[in-house]
């Protein structure tokens, strides 16, 4: 089977509804296909990926822990936008250290998270053979 | 709804509530698919159990290979000796002692 270039688009905050767990679901079935597989982070869909966040208080499951493992399906590119964050008050440093370890480089821990521009983000999306927004 | 040791489980056999898990449940649905458990079952179920409770998901087989590989050497991280150890997958069944759901993406 030829591998095709999956996004997923995710533009809302972690709870409130279930898009963003949902999404996630399904980016580890696509990676389970070993498809090329990366994630898109814009508007409140950068909160997903913020770090120190508590479940307890709403009974909810704290699936924000599932990012970490997302290098271990060989996930590695988390692009978030520039622009969605500064809106928000956040920069890099607020967000989830996320790494993965490169195989062609002594397994040698590196950052999944590239923050890029809009117009980068623009251009990556106009990359792929199939992107997905939830 | 069917139920081992008092807890409930679903139609495949996972435990609906994560919660009830104990060795005593683990034994049990051991037993039921013939498998005798040792040490190095345990070991993997143990692992399933702390890859779970970490980052709060099932790993996928390819995964929890390369993880057992990392953590215990590659003579124990291989599917070939996963499956001797679980003959019914060590994501599926593996998971299922574990009182673990089924793994994201396993049919």
């Amino acid at each position: 089977m030829a591998t095709k270039k999956f996004m997923y688009l995710n533009r809302r905050s972690s709870f409130g509804t279930v898009y963003a767990i949902e999404s996630l679901e399904v980016v580890l079935i696509a990676a389970a296909f070993e498809q090329d597989v990366s994630l898109a982070f814009m508007d409140d869909g950068v909160y997903q990926i913020v770090e120190g966040q508590e479940t307890d208080g709403i009974g909810m499951k704290n699936f924000s822990k599932t990012f970490h493992a997302l290098g271990d399906y060989d996930i590695n590119k988390l692009y978030v936008s520039k622009e969605s964050l500064e809106e928000r008050g956040l920069s890099e440093s607020d967000l989830m250290p996320l790494v993965y370890e490169d195989e062609d480089d002594d397994w040698e821990e590196k950052p999944s998270i590239r923050v890029v521009t809009n117009d980068e983000l623009k251009a990556i999306m106009s990359e792929q053979d199939v992107c997905l927004s939830f | 709804m069917a139920q081992i040791c008092g807890a409930e489980v679903d139609e495949e056999g996972f435990l609906v509530d994560l919660k009830d898990w104990n060795e005593d449940i683990c034994k049990q649905m051991a037993a039921d698919d013939e498998v005798e458990l040792t040490e190095e079952h345990w070991d993997v179920i143990n692992f399933l159990r702390e890859y779970f409770e970490e980052y709060q998901i099932a790993p996928a087989v390819r995964v929890l290979t390369k993880a057992i590989a990392k953590r215990m050497g590659k003579d124990k991280g291989n599917s070939k000796y996963l499956y001797s150890l679980f003959p019914y997958g060590p994501g599926k069944q593996g998971c299922r002692f574990a009182g673990l759901p089924k793994p994201t993406g396993c049919i």
